[in-house]
């Protein structure tokens, strides 16, 4: 029983982290299903969200503002700022470079992220920043079935919460709304769309600016799990085996290779580390993308890949 | 007027299909080398201006032909057989640790066999070659996914390379000789009796590393091997059914590409830095050889050496402004000012020329020929 109840602890603490690595997975997805471009600057992007929300709370907190209307008031400020990001963006790096092949975007992207590692840290200070938006301590169920109860952590409850929430907005948005639908044609095929009338730098806009707000609510549930500081951008980078698992172009991938990933690492780590040296963690989400790869090169949910001559 | 092919007529097929076929060409490449052979280590030698001090040799010019070096592997496999990989880093690293352990003799104890394999200390040069080859075999393995997947679903599969790899020779002690502190030293440079010392001598012998083998590569990007990577690239289904066989073409690529890059790592861990650790080979690295490679130009040697240049000398260039003009800014500001105009200028030339800097210069040569009349 205690070494059920091990397992069990290893497998929902391992789903719930694989949740906050989809949480910035969705961003990627949002981008690529959009306009085909593959954003390496998602994480770089939850830094800035991260950093302008907890520099604007720390400013007014200090100032006496409110906690609550602080909140309120620092979440507003940094949708703003990345909303702003979102169209310099557009306007100026990926907008000039339609048509271009997705290696030169996705270079592009890259380029971007050094602009906004380095102008978030100039503007807003490049310390380690705490952020306490969620409890972060910690719940033991089923104390009567296991011995010591299983261990979880509220934040990660949370994350699990709001990704929830954010997956049923987001799949709302995009059935639903005509906005939405103007996406997904744009999606589908740029001149097409175009040529129905659909603004397409509009679009693009809307789409950079909801990653960006995706990564503003990434931010708050990770700035909240490791503080705000510079290696949070390396999220991006722990969050493109989730990305290629799920498939690039697939919501619910995202969040399936999300809880594969969590849940793969976590086990490997407790039960394969002993044996072959610790620290797995650091590659096994890799090698596991590489595998699912192997038998579908689309990943699980992706769009079957035809091509033509 | 200077620069115009009129007149040099070719009477033997093998004059046409000459390596560089255009005389002004030659004489060009001749210059560049005699003065990179001979010019650079007279004027260090005697201290002219600007190799006045070590300072430009050591910490410009080495590493520049190193990196091209790498460049050049990259170019190779992402320019020529359209492979993206973000993995160069980790074959930098698999040449850099495979040198020092031939370097410092091989000694695995196969338990299940009863027995041991055991190989003296080679010396330096077999060293990194070998530590080429080893790079070679481990890029043939994880070529071989290429088979299945492509585009950016490979180069987030090449990631996992990187991370292995980092991985590998942080943990597995036996990499480093058991080294307390991960990192682990170069052995004496001695090649041929020659020890190589000073930086003039390490200049002088990165220098023939990279010229033999940008030579070897210009010549396979223009053979029968280049020529299958090349058609793999622009429609890896087409070539294909007209007798490419993607296998052969996509591992040799991957085999060339990673000897390439895993020599560059043997001589950046050797000659360059002297000592190193893992974190010399991340994943930075990676992203460092891959924007040289696009920011040179896909698909041409001649940008692997510009890229190399402009992406390795910008930070460095841009760390001196400030003290330069005498601006009182931290070193912190500078460091994320740097970034910012990385990452602009990066975004510029994109835009600007998708095709990085070798079309420039393609572009260039044409206005050249044209000059002082364009029609």
């Amino acid at each position: 029983m205690v070494v059920f109840g091990q397992f069990l602890e290893v497998l929902i603490g391992g789903l719930l982290a694989g949740v906050l690595y989809s949480l910035v997975a969705l961003g990627f997805v949002l981008i690529f299903k959009a306009s085909g471009v593959f954003n390496f600057a998602q994480g770089a992007m939850v830094l800035l969200a991260g950093l302008a929300l907890v520099r604007s709370l720390d400013f007014m907190v200090a100032r006496g503002v409110p906690v609550w209307a602080a909140i309120v008031l620092g979440l507003v400020f940094a949708g703003l700022i990345m909303a702003i990001s979102a169209w310099l963006i557009e306007r100026f790096v990926v907008g000039p470079l339609v048509n271009q092949d997705g290696l030169t975007l996705f270079m592009s992207t890259i380029g971007a992220t050094f602009i906004i590692e380095g102008a978030a840290q100039l503007i807003f200070g490049s310390d380690v920043y705490p952020l306490r938006l969620f409890p972060t301590d910690a719940w033991f169920l089923f104390e009567s079935a296991f011995p010591g109860g299983i261990l979880v952590n509220k934040l990660d409850v949370w994350g699990g919460l709001i990704a929830g929430i954010l997956v049923t907005g987001l799949a709302i948005f995009f059935q639903k709304t005509k906005t939405g639908r103007a996406l997904r044609a744009v999606a589908d095929d740029h001149a097409a769309a175009q040529s129905v009338g659909i603004p397409i730098s509009w679009i693009w806009f809307v789409v950079w600016l909801v990653a960006g707000l995706v990564a503003l609510v990434a931010a708050t549930v990770w700035g909240t799990k490791l503080g705000v500081q510079f290696s949070i951008t390396f999220l991006a980078l722990k969050a493109l085996p989730v990305l290629i698992i799920g498939g690039f172009t697939s919501v619910p991938g995202a969040i399936v290779g999300g809880l594969l990933i969590g849940a793969g690492e976590k086990l490997a780590e407790v039960y394969l580390g002993p044996f072959i040296g610790g620290g797995i963690e650091y590659w096994f989400a890799y090698v596991l993308a590489l595998a699912v790869l192997l038998a579908r090169p689309q990943g699980l949910f992706g769009e079957r890949i035809i091509e033509r001559i | 007027m200077l620069y115009r092919e009129a007149g040099q007529f070719k009477t033997t097929y093998s004059a046409d299909m000459a390596i560089f076929p255009i005389r002004q060409d030659r004489v060009a490449l001749i210059l560049l080398l005699l003065f990179a052979f001979i010019g650079v280590p007279v004027m260090a030698t005697f201290h002219i201006w600007p190799l006045g001090s070590d300072y430009m040799l050591r910490a410009i010019l080495i590493p520049f032909l190193i990196l091209a070096l790498a460049a050049i592997g990259v170019n190779i496999l992402v320019g020529y057989c359209g492979q993206i990989s973000l993995g160069s880093g980790a074959f930098m690293a698999i040449g850099a640790y495979s040198a020092y352990k031939f370097s410092t003799g091989v000694h695995l104890p196969l338990a299940w066999l009863g027995t041991a394999l055991a190989i003296p200390p080679l010396p330096v040069l077999p060293s990194i070659l070998l530590g080429g080859l080893m790079a070679a075999v481990v890029g043939i393995l994880f070529g071989i996914p290429s088979l299945r997947i492509k585009g950016l679903y490979l180069a987030v599969a090449t990631l996992a390379a990187q991370f292995f790899f980092d991985w590998v020779f942080i943990r597995v002690k036996w990499f480093t000789n058991y080294a307390p502190s991960g990192s682990v030293s170069a052995p004496e440079l001695n090649f041929f009796g020659l020890t190589v010392n000073t930086s003039i001598e390490r200049y002088l012998l990165c220098l023939i590393f990279v010229t033999l083998f940008a030579f070897v590569a210009k010549n396979l990007v223009r053979g029968n091997l280049g020529r299958q990577w090349m058609a793999i690239r622009d429609m890896d289904i087409a070539a294909e059914l007209m007798g490419i066989r993607p296998f052969y073409a996509k591992l040799t690529a991957f085999a060339v590409s990673s000897f390439m890059v895993g020599v560059a790592g043997a001589l950046w861990a050797f000659v360059y830095l002297g000592a190193w650790e893992p974190l010399a080979f991340d994943i930075n690295r990676s992203f460092q050889l891959l924007f040289m490679v696009i920011i040179g130009g896909l698909g041409s040697i001649l940008g692997s050496f510009l890229g190399a240049a402009f992406i390795l000398i910008l930070p460095i260039m841009l760390d001196q402004v400030p003290h330069a003009i005498g601006v009182p800014i931290s070193v912190e500001t500078v460091s994320h000012l740097v970034f910012i105009v990385t990452g602009a200028l990066i975004c510029y030339l994109l835009i600007v020329e998708p095709h990085g800097f070798a079309k420039l210069w393609s572009i260039g040569k044409e206005k050249l020929r044209l000059w002082p009349y364009p029609y």
